[in-house]
């Protein structure tokens, strides 16, 4: 008879209930952030270091309109990744098309984009912004234990969101020349392709995505000029491991590395999860170089 | 553009050459340097803008009183960006190259710690005006903020009365939330309380979910935080859209000064307890004139005056005390006058200097968040620096100069 601890056997249905929701919305949180720089990546190789940035623009752009009037549902679902969208097709236009092909030059000019941003808003905003809002949806129990409802929300919203680029991609005449363009540059010019308005949609849309997230974060997050650091590292490991396939890739990336990170948090602490994290990402790449989708998955997107 | 050898070894010569001799103009000039050194930019300037401000405003006040001793006082302003390298090179220029009389600030531990070896090195005396872990021994550093023995061991009675003995305790990874919580567990065990759990949080950590569950299994009457920074700022947040500030209210000594109660709405911070040495609704007519001072300078957007920028004026104040007091600028006496148990009261106070310790006798203001203001509950006068103090005593060997709780409490003998 297998031995029964009694840990195990006071595991109450609502804890299971509290527990799982909390990981994968753990896992829900990382793709969320990563998303948009997976399409960034995954579509034209640029390595965006300002995408923290971008997530930081979406929370203000929330902060600041809910300041002045406007509906939370409006900032977080519309204004957020319109105005970030737009920001992203400027600097497309501005910056990033210059430096097609030359990684390490993007990777210097994004990153100088990210102290210039920061600035920016440090300038206009201020060190700090005072906020007035709160997590909308209200609490939802959970037995003995609480959770926000506007987790379950976040949850749903990446679901949503990797249905709808999924949908783009495989349906539309957009995703279709999207992907052509991204699988081989010069062969799609050569069929009368714009590749570089297709650069600068695929950027726009990856910003706008970002912004979307960021906006989504700013009722539980601080927004604060020089935030959008403490993303960028998770967000990079996430698209990194998952490898060139958008939506796979993501998928793959954060429901490894949340997972983990998840699991090692309940069961030591915080500090812990953040090392199993940072180790399956190096042990991963040591294995997969090109991350999960170089290896598995391949035809997926 | 590409720039020639020549060209650059032209222009780089003629830099080195130049640089003595400005060198040389700072040291003749009849001006005293007040020097200091802030993160004004970077992930520190939520705190680092208002404690220049606030020092910028007691040089000008110093100034429009006369002077010291007959001369003008001149601020010289480092922004150290957050960058712990810049601390050392400009504690560095401050003392060889300015000649300061005195260098202030520091933020963080760290920066402390860059800059207070240099700074005894050069004999220019230093001013470290931040809330911090205690346990700093240094003859020539005086540390004006408050230490765990006077908010910590305040706050955490009266709210272990007001909410109940059983505690759970969040706090940032590094060493101070490290040492603070150790602080906190002590306190707690004394007052005949119970500690259910702790836990340290990377300053990255943005998704707090899994503690909040621990909370709500370990159900604790209250949680005492020692969070540190923008994201952590994410953990009051989530705690509330889990509903758990109105179950299990939290106590905290960290919380307020980045202006985290601006961060996040009224309804998620409404209850919250906090304890420093200072609150902008502490009731004297010093306080009074110097916020109406602050409004004039910086208007509308002033950011909150907390125990960081007040002290960041006091501490200069302190200063000034020191060389009317003792008719010099030079370290020698205004040391010994800084240690002659020289107290000035100031907006939060009556401040004096112990010297056992280096450290200020101050008061200890409790207070509770509402509609993003704090509103003050308790006061406790001049409450000593006991924690230092148990590890340091200046008066016997003057000659110090350590950070005792470097590796925690245990290592500095205390049990």
């Amino acid at each position: 008879m297998p031995h029964v601890t009694p840990q195990q056997k006071d595991l109450p249905l609502d804890l299971v209930v509290a527990i799982g929701l909390q990981l994968i919305y753990g896992i829900a949180h990382l793709a969320l952030i990563s998303i948009g720089l997976a399409i960034i990546f995954g579509m034209m190789r640029v390595i965006n270091l300002a995408h923290g940035e971008f997530l930081m623009l979406g929370g203000y752009v929330v902060v600041v309109s809910t300041n002045n009037g406007v509906n939370i549902w409006v900032a977080m679902l519309i204004l957020a990744p319109l105005i970030v969208g737009l920001i992203g097709v400027i600097v497309e236009r501005l910056l990033i098309r210059w430096l097609y092909g030359r990684m390490v030059d993007t990777l210097l000019a994004t990153w100088g984009l990210s102290l210039l941003l920061i600035g920016l808003v440090t300038s206009i905003f201020g060190a700090s912004t005072a906020t007035t809002v709160a997590p909308p949806l209200g609490v939802l129990r959970i037995g003995a234990y609480s959770s926000s409802a506007y987790e379950l929300f976040l949850i749903g919203v990446t679901i949503v969101l990797g249905i709808a680029i999924w949908l783009v991609l495989k349906l539309t005449k957009l995703g279709l020349v999207a992907r052509g363009t991204m699988q081989n540059a010069e062969m799609a010019s050569a069929l009368g392709v714009s590749t570089s308005r297709i650069y600068m949609i695929t950027f726009g849309l990856g910003a706008a995505v970002t912004g979307l997230a960021g906006g989504l974060l700013a009722p539980v997050t601080g927004v604060l000029p020089n935030i959008g650091a403490t993303y960028i590292a998770k967000a990079f490991i996430t698209v990194i491991s998952g490898g060139a396939s958008i939506l796979a890739g993501t998928a793959a990336g954060s429901v490894l590395l949340g997972g983990i990170q998840g699991v090692v948090t309940f069961l030591s602490g915080p500090t812990f999860g953040e090392v199993g994290l940072l180790l399956t990402a190096i042990v991963l790449l040591r294995l997969m170089p090109r991350g999960i989708t170089g290896r598995f998955f391949r035809k997926s997107l | 553009m590409s720039i020639s050898r020549r060209k650059f070894i032209v222009g780089t010569s003629a830099f080195a050459l130049a640089s003595p001799a400005l060198m040389g103009r700072a040291q003749g000039s009849d001006k005293i340097i007040f020097a200091s050194i802030l993160d004004l930019s970077g992930g520190l300037d939520i705190y680092g803008a208002p404690m220049a401000e606030a020092t910028k405003l007691a040089i000008e006040d110093i100034n429009a009183a006369g002077g010291l001793l007959g001369r003008e006082v001149e601020l010289k302003l480092y922004d150290a960006q957050s960058s712990i390298q810049l601390y050392t090179q400009y504690a560095t220029q401050a003392a060889a190259g300015d000649r300061a009389a005195t260098v202030h600030g520091g933020i963080t531990s760290a920066s402390r710690e860059a800059i207070r070896p240099t700074l005894a090195r050069f004999k220019t005396l230093y001013f470290y005006n931040t809330q911090y872990e205690g346990g700093v021994c240094d003859f020539n550093n005086f540390n004006t903020g408050s230490t765990p023995a006077q908010t910590v061991a305040k706050v955490v009675p009266y709210a272990m009365n007001k909410f109940g003995k059983k505690v759970y305790i969040v706090a940032a990874d590094y060493n101070y939330g490290q040492i603070i919580a150790e602080w906190m567990q002590r306190f707690v065990k004394e007052n005949g309380g119970e500690t259910l759990g702790v836990e340290f949080f990377p300053l990255d950590v943005t998704n707090f979910g899994p503690t909040i569950n621990k909370i709500q299994q370990a159900k604790p009457d209250m949680v005492l935080s020692a969070l540190v920074g923008g994201a952590h700022v994410s953990f009051y947040r989530q705690y509330a859209a889990a509903g758990m500030n109105k179950d299990i209210p939290i106590t905290s000594t960290t919380f307020g000064i980045g202006n985290e109660h601006k961060l996040i709405s009224a309804e998620e911070g409404n209850g919250l307890l906090a304890a420093y040495s200072y609150f902008e609704k502490v009731d004297n007519p010093e306080n009074k004139a110097f916020l109406e001072r602050m409004d004039a300078k910086l208007g509308a957007n002033r950011p909150t005056m907390n125990e960081l920028s007040v002290r960041s004026y006091e501490g200069a104040m302190l200063w000034a005390e020191a060389v009317k007091l003792a008719g010099s600028i030079d370290h020698d006496p205004v040391w010994q006058a800084l240690r002659s148990g020289l107290s000035y009261t100031r907006p939060s106070g009556k401040l004096t200097i112990d010297p056992q310790t280096n450290h200020v006798i101050q008061n200890v203001v409790l207070a509770e968040l509402q509609d993003q203001e704090f509103n003050i509950l308790e006061s406790f006068a001049d409450q000593p620096p006991s924690d230092t103090a148990m590890v340091c005593d200046l008066v016997a060997d003057p000659t110090l100069s350590t950070f005792y709780f470097e590796n925690g409490l245990a290592a500095a003998g205390i049990k």
